[in-house]
């Protein structure tokens, strides 16, 4: 081949770096964001960000707020560090940094709303005494800045293997878990011990966590009521043990049996997913409620007075079975599926009876699977917020009652927060038990080659046993969810009237397009328009976060990458209503005082729904050689340009899970939110459940549906928007060179 | 011209606590092809790495035309690294593969595609740019992965192991098309594998590694036929080692006694099998013998030594059982301790 001139007068120096900034820079641009954040905007909340200096850290300081200094002082120490050059690899620069963070946390706590803290700051510090109110602009900025420069003087040092961009992520990821999940839960912590001054109460957290309302066990013995925890306990086996039931019958219908409609079955275990939080405990008041469809029929037929039995343990344990089936349905198929039918075929050489195949090798096998999915639907069922308000009755849970003493009549912080320790205890026992169940060498063999033979179709017995369990429950969830279709649409289904109306609807959604524009004067337009935007905000939020900590777990090799990933899971684990106490115990008060705005809902779902586009974005890049990404590194690629040109294409079906699940379930969760919501920003789920505490059912129904049909609409354009391009499938080539040069 | 491209400067890799490259220190010049060559987990890979910023050393330097970039992350050096695996972006085009690296680092679109396209022209896939990698045999993947690397203009060219994927027939003729491209473009280029026969062949000079450790630098000659230790010798081609002492310029083992220039003291001699002699009637015995096609080999027993012997096929044929006489030409020993 001959030379090419071309390729010799190309061989310039290419400009190596010229998209990330030197090392220089990037460490002088966060220095220069935390000198503006002290000296040019303004410090404490409220103001607005290009307010100007006069009310910013510096000013601020020097009329009288002494506790600010020492944070600005090691700011200035910091700068004039910055003049040497290496500055990002000397221990001082680090040290300082470390320092300025410090005092950055240390000032928004010495000093509280009211008052000083601690005695000394009082008397070192006079204005201490009018107290000082939540950060502002200038107290984030800081603390970004201080993250982004900590992260530089991290790569410095060979963090990362010096790359910028997976230093920052990393850093900012731990600081805003820190934040936004340990903070809270310790805030809870320590709300547990002490009394409503603030005071370290030992007596009280005592008589708090003995009360005999929480562990008496008094209707085993048949007389009075047993304790919530006793309850919460009660109510999460039996749901958990009937969900587990149901999910296997269906699995074993859908795995071992020739029954056509699996499809169909698969469809309905998503809806539960999707259905807003009430609606279902309505539908089962309408059916079995005292003046219930289903209740009245037997009623008339059998000549009984209709009662109120539905309230309370049977009413909750049904809507809960009924939520938690898909879910052990799922994790059993897929224990089904892994199952070497190889196995049950010798068994059945082996001259062994179906029902012995079953029960000694079947089974056996099945029993890990069925462990985890109890412990999930127990772990659920303790979460569960939504049924047991709607229909618990006088049968008391701890979520419901962590609710009641945060909103209630009787503000109680110091009895939430006990109540929360004690279910979250509970639910990281669960987790506990569940990470060893699933930690064991599990029987299941899987092979790779699942088409090695014939699954063993089920006993005889056991397959009348399975439709007698499914079919019933078939017929329930049609029962349900016509009434949740119909009811809005009818005058009052509760009462068979089934005229039909769109009165609720309008009562809602009322708009008219007048002279002025669009005019909105439902009453639920409001929590709808904050709801979409929120959802709106939070999933492609949520998904960012979780696929940026999927590929740092997955990509990156750094110090504590094992912490890392088990704080990311550890927030997933941390039930709702814990989370929503959480917040309002950490975030009611300075120095993070954001109650209230629109920022803590999305903050809260983003952080709760993050380790689910983590966990999806973890799956699909297993399947990703990782060699690709160094190549695009070796070819002067940043971090960020990576994730973005490499990465990202290559795992958009887990964008989109990430996506559609942070959307919906942000759409549809009330278990945290109900405590962030405020009369500016109320959502949709907390909307549907004033309606229902109002008895106003059908509007209830009629938001739901809408709700419903609006969730698959956004869907339908998120799939739309990220696509779903298949790759590296061989296609059929036009204009193929005519000789093939390898050969 | 002995401008140094790569230098290495004691550096050191550890994992946790293990070790995987243990200071090493040496020196690549400009246009060289070096190869790593050493046992499974030595540390090539490890090595390579370091040299492309895919790991920064834990102790040490690593210098690229004269620059220190220990420090530096792999985005920020000027290198092309050719993949096992290939690494091709599977969404991307042949001619976006091969035009991303200029385009990330601000050449205009339509610059970087013409450079692109020449360099595709190059190796031999001109026709080929519109295909998707999955589109493509693996011998042209690995070309499209050479031409990847090469499009900057790297300070230096790496490839850990680019043969590994390719069927054993092709290897032969791949490997000189890279060897061929090297010279071409005047490439420095550092080239890992484990196997010696693929070292010998495409290198200028080799670096035998032995558990992070260098255990021999020089060239292919250098390395056959003076082995600095019995690692060496062992590990490149066959080698008969001998242990035996020196006293006054004699070596001895069993019945050999061969004059050598060497201090006194217990030696390992090693000898290529191929520069041994045999002739009929001796001491020794022919303890088996196999027909290779080009050659025969032998076992030979002498005492308490065994010896491996290799012989042009047209020589006489010796079975197994025949007694022989062992002729070593003393210039052929070379000494290690
Ligand atoms: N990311 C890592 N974490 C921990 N140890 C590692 C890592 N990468 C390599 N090692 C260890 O460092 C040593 C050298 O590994 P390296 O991959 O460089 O070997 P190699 O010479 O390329 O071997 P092979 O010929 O098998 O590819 C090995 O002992 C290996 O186990
Ligand atoms: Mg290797």
């Amino acid at each position: 081949m001959p030379r090419s001139g071309r390729c010799r007068s190309n061989r310039q120096r290419i400009p190596v770096g010229r998209f990330s900034l030197t090392s220089d820079r990037a460490g002088l641009a966060w220095l220069g964001l935390l000198a503006a954040a002290l000296g040019l905007v303004p410090w404490y909340k409220g103001n607005n960000l290009f307010a100007g200096p006069a009310a910013s850290a510096l000013t601020e300081a020097l009329a009288g707020r002494g506790w600010l200094w020492p944070m600005i002082a090691v700011t200035s120490a910091l700068s004039i560090a910055a003049l040497t050059r290496g500055w990002q690899r000397s221990n001082l620069a680090l040290g300082l940094t470390l320092g300025a963070f410090a005092l950055l946390i240390w000032q928004g706590f010495a000093v509280g709303l009211r008052g000083p803290s601690a005695d000394w700051v009082g008397s070192a510090f006079p204005r201490a005494a009018d107290g000082q109110t939540g950060l502002g602009w200038g107290g984030f900025l800081a603390g970004i800045a201080l993250t982004g420069l900590l992260s530089d003087l991290f790569a410095a040092r060979g963090f990362c293997r010096g790359e910028r961009f997976p230093a920052f992520c990393i850093t900012a990821i731990v600081a805003l878990l820190t934040l936004f999940v340990f903070f809270p839960i310790l805030r809870l912590g320590i709300a547990a011990f002490v009394d409503p001054t603030g005071a370290l109460a030992l007596g009280t957290f005592w008589a708090r966590i003995s009360a005999p309302d929480l562990w008496g066990v008094a209707c085993f013995a048949g007389a009075g009521r047993c304790g919530v925890v006793v309850n919460t306990v009660v109510l999460g086996v039996l749901s958990a043990s009937f969900a587990t039931a149901l999910g296997l019958a269906l699995a074993l219908l859908v795995n071992r049996t020739d029954f056509r409609m699996k499809r169909a079955l698969r469809a309905i275990s998503i809806l539960p997913i999707i259905t807003p939080p009430f609606v279902v405990g309505v539908a089962i008041i309408l059916l079995f409620g005292r003046t219930g469809l289903v209740t009245s029929f037997v009623a008339d037929l059998m000549d009984v007075r209709p009662t109120r039995w539905i309230y309370g343990l049977p009413g909750i344990l049904i809507a809960q079975v009924l939520a938690f089936a898909p879910v052990t349905f799922l994790v059993l198929l897929s224990t089904l599926e892994a199952i070497n039918p190889t196995l049950e075929e010798a068994s059945r050489t082996l001259g062994a009876r179906s029902m012995t195949t079953f029960r000694k090798i079947t089974w056996p096998l099945l029993r890990p699977g069925l462990a985890a999915a109890f412990l999930l639907a127990f772990i659920e069922s303790l979460a569960d917020f939504g049924n047991p308000i709607v229909l618990g009755g006088g049968y008391e849970v701890l979520s419901v009652k962590i609710f009641f003493a945060v909103v209630g009549a009787r503000y109680d912080l110091g009895n939430a927060a006990t109540l929360a320790m004690i279910l979250l205890a509970l639910t990281l026992i669960a987790f506990w038990l569940q990470m060893r169940w699933m930690g064991k060498k599990s029987y299941v063999t899987v092979t790779g080659k699942s088409d090695a033979g014939l699954t063993a179709p089920l006993p005889p017995i056991l397959k009348i046993a399975v439709f007698a369990v499914v079919l019933p429950w078939v017929l329930f969830t049609l029962a349900v969810y016509i009434i949740i279709a119909a009811g809005g649409f009818v005058t009052d289904i509760g009462r068979w009237d089934l005229t039909p109306t769109l009165s609720h609807l309008v009562t809602a959604f009322r708009f008219e397009i007048a002279e002025n524009g669009l005019q909105l004067y439902g009453s639920a337009w409001d929590s709808m328009i904050t709801t979409l935007w929120v959802a709106g905000l939070a999933a492609p939020l949520t998904t960012l976060v979780g696929i940026l900590t999927a590929w740092l777990v997955a990509r990156q090799d750094f110090a504590g990458r094992r912490a890392f990933e088990f704080g990311t899971m550890l927030s997933f684990a941390v039930p709702g209503t814990v989370v929503g106490v959480s917040y309002v115990a950490a975030f009611n008060v300075p120095p993070v005082d954001i109650t209230g705005t629109a920022a803590i809902l999305i903050i809260c779902f983003v952080f709760r729904n993050m380790p689910v586009g983590m966990r999806a974005g973890l799956a699909a890049l297993a399947q990703i050689d990782k060699s690709m990404e160094e190549a695009s590194q070796t070819m002067g690629a940043g971090g960020a340009t990576t994730l973005r040109r490499v990465v990202l294409p290559l795992i958009r079906p887990a964008v989109f899970t990430a996506l559609v699940y942070s959307f919906v379930t942000a759409m549809t969760a009330v278990s945290a939110v109900i405590f962030l919501v405020s009369a500016r920003h109320n959502m949709a789920t907390a909307y549907i459940m004033g309606r229902v505490e109002a008895g106003e059912y059908a509007l209830a129904i009629a938001y739901s549906a809408v709700l419903m049909i609006v969730m698959i609409g956004c869907v339908a354009l998120i799939q739309l928007a990220v696509g779903t391009r298949r790759l590296g499938r061989r296609q059929e080539l036009q204009g193929r060179p005519a000789a093939d040069p390898a050969e | 011209m002995t401008e140094t491209a790569i230098e290495f400067v004691n550096v050191l890799k550890r994992y946790g606590s293990a070790v995987a490259v243990d200071k090493m220190s040496f020196s690549i010049a400009k246009g060289e092809l070096v190869t790593f060559l050493g046992p499974s987990g030595c540390g090539k890979t490890t090595s390579l790495r370091l040299i492309a910023g895919l790991e920064l050393p834990t102790e040490g330097q690593v210098k690229i035309a004269g620059r220190d970039v220990s420090r530096d992350p792999a985005s920020e050096r000027n290198v092309g690294m050719v993949f096992q695996s290939y690494a091709l972006f599977p969404h991307m085009s042949v001619l976006d593969n091969v035009s991303y690296g200029p385009t990330i680092r601000g050449v205009p679109k339509a610059e970087a595609r013409d450079r692109a396209r020449a360099i595709l022209d190059q190796v031999g896939l001109a026709g080929y740019e519109a295909r998707l990698p999955s589109e493509l045999s693996g011998g042209q993947q690995q070309r499209v992965a050479v031409a990847r690397a090469i499009v900057q203009q790297p300070d230096v060219l790496l490839f850990d192991e680019p043969l590994s994927n390719v069927d054993a027939k092709l290897r032969r003729k791949v490997r000189a098309e890279i060897r061929e491209l090297q010279q071409r473009f005047g490439l420095t280029a550092v080239y890992v594998t484990h196997d010696q026969e693929e070292a010998l062949a495409v290198s200028d000079r080799i670096v035998v590694m032995k558990m992070g450790q260098i255990a021999q630098i020089g060239t292919p000659a250098e390395l056959y036929e003076q082995p600095a230790s019995s690692f060496v010798a062992d590990f490149i081609g066959d080698a008969n080692l001998i242990e035996g002492k020196v006293s006054s310029g004699t070596f001895h083992a069993a019945h050999l006694a061969l004059p050598v220039r060497a201090a006194d003291g217990i030696v390992t001699a090693t000898i290529r099998p191929e520069r041994i002699r045999l002739a009929k009637g001796g001491i020794a015995t022919i303890r088996s013998a196999s027909y290779l096609g080009s050659r025969m080999e032998y076992v030979v027993q002498d005492e308490n030594l065994e010896f491996l012997v290799s012989r042009p096929i047209s020589e006489p044929r010796l079975t197994a059982g025949d007694s022989v006489d062992l002729q070593i030409d003393p210039a052929d020993l070379v000494l290690v301790r």
